[in-house]
């Protein structure tokens, strides 16, 4: 019985796994193939013809650049102003002992665990009770919102793992707080930030329910890509489209796991 | 797994592809000769509707489709942390495999379904985007709350909307944490 078990799962099992990893990554691969399709009225299957045409197309599209270009920034700022800050709640957190340390670390950890519109309706009635226009920040500030926390964990599983007799050591060989950061908090760091960032990049880019709320009248990818699906005008394009961002967030994700692989919580996406 | 959890927007749109009345999921039935099956299926009063995009049925679909990784994971680390040795020794006395995860397993992985369970159904709960693009027009919880806000122009009937999954979510929590769900995240 026991070498049996041993020997690996049973037959039944490996099927119910491939037909769940099936489930899971079939439905992205009929994108691809749509984006190549010759019918544009209808999702017809299978594809009457093949065609590359649609490519050529959605580059001519300005509105599509400019969604592309919007998001592009809101999620390098976004990214930015989450490194800062996830790095600094993390280096607080991690280490020192003080009175509302535990409510500081939900509160940090609030956003991802609450639902997209809670936090999206917060954002927008605090933006309309103090006036504040919406525009290129208020998007920002909602993304980082989240985004924040996905630095943080990175950093905090980090900082857990290093030493903190380096600190101390550095301490004493007379380098000044400053010193320590640039010299050996950071380096330690390095790829957990690097990894952090590049999931805080992707989930901005990707984000969609907290921005209807806090966009106004600005179009991020997302915000493009549910226009048409709400209202489809030229649906290959949208296919196109559609494949240009799972190939985008797709390779910092990629990136972020290989960089962090064997840690633990490294991920720590989207919850 | 990971890239699941990017490109929501996207995989939604795979599934609007894939249900519609001329897509991939009514080709498979029609080519196969149980067309009638998946007819007799839309023909049920609530959950069906004229093809499969424009019903509840297909709605649920695409919410497992979306949320399964965030249900998988935790259930993954709460299997891992589950010692071979019990497993063995639920074997050496003599329970069959169906008896060893009914009562062994089982009840060890229970926070870790319970921890998967939170993200599912707060995810659900609050989400408006899937069921305005797949399925019928009755209103889910947070389309209220979008509509509200945004065409309606009402905010404060909006925020008052989001209470309802802010308590069922703290009632959610209260019994997750007691089956000891936390210490499986």
């Amino acid at each position: 019985m026991r070498s049996e078990r041993r020997g690996g799962a049973s037959r039944p099992l490996i099927a119910g796994a491939l037909a769940g990893m099936a489930f899971l990554h079939v439905p992205m691969l009929f994108i691809f193939l749509y984006a190549f399709s010759s019918e544009d009225q209808t999702y017809l299957f299978p594809p009457p013809g093949l065609t590359t045409k649609w490519f050529g197309v959605a580059w001519e599209r300005p509105d599509v650049w400019q969604a592309i270009r919007l998001s592009l920034e809101v999620a390098t700022v976004t990214t930015a102003l989450a490194l800062v800050l996830g790095t600094l709640a993390a280096l607080a957190l991690a280490r020192t002992r003080f009175f509302g340390r535990e409510a500081v670390s939900l509160l940090l950890v609030l956003p991802i665990a609450l639902p997209g519109i809670v936090t999206g309706i917060a954002l927008r009635s605090a933006y309309g009770l103090s006036g504040i226009p919406f525009g290129f920040w208020t998007i920002v500030v909602g993304h980082a919102t989240f985004c924040i926390v996905v630095v943080y964990n990175n950093a905090v599983a980090r900082l857990r793992r290093t030493s903190p007799s380096l600190v101390e050591a550095s301490m004493d060989l007379g380098a000044d707080a400053f010193q320590t950061l640039r010299y050996v908090l950071l380096p330690s760091l390095g790829t957990a930030l690097l990894a952090g960032g590049m999931l805080a990049f992707a989930l901005s880019f990707d984000e969609v329910i907290v921005t209807t709320f806090t966009a106004g009248q600005q179009t991020t990818l997302p915000i493009w890509m549910l226009q048409e699906l709400v209202r489809p005008r030229q649906r290959p394009v949208t296919n196109v489209v559609a494949v240009v961002i799972v190939a985008l967030t797709f390779i910092p994700i990629l990136a972020a796991y290989y960089l962090t692989r064997g840690e633990e919580h490294a991920s720590g996406g989207r919850l | 797994m990971l890239p699941l959890w990017s490109s929501y927007l996207v995989r939604v749109y795979a599934w609007k592809l894939l249900l519609a009345k001329e897509g991939v999921v009514n080709w498979v039935f029609a080519e196969s000769g149980l067309g009638w099956m998946l007819n007799a299926l839309l023909a049920i009063p609530v959950i069906g509707g004229p093809s499969l995009s424009i019903s509840t049925l297909g709605t649920f679909i695409v919410f497992v489709y979306i949320w399964l990784p965030f249900m998988i994971l935790p259930i993954q680390a709460a299997l891992e942390r589950v010692p071979q040795s019990l497993i063995e020794a639920s074997a050496d006395l003599g329970a069959r495999d169906a008896a060893t995860f009914r009562r062994v397993i089982f009840p060890l992985a229970l926070p870790g379904i319970v921890a998967g369970s939170i993200f599912t159904f707060s995810l659900t709960l609050g989400d408006y985007i899937i069921p305005g693009i797949i399925g019928d027009s009755s209103l889910f919880l947070g389309q209220v709350v979008f509509l509200q806000q945004g065409t309606a122009g009402n905010v404060p009937l909006a925020a008052a909307f989001t209470m309802v999954p802010i308590a069922v979510m703290a009632v959610y929590l209260a019994i997750a944490k007691r089956m000891g769900a936390f210490d499986a995240l």
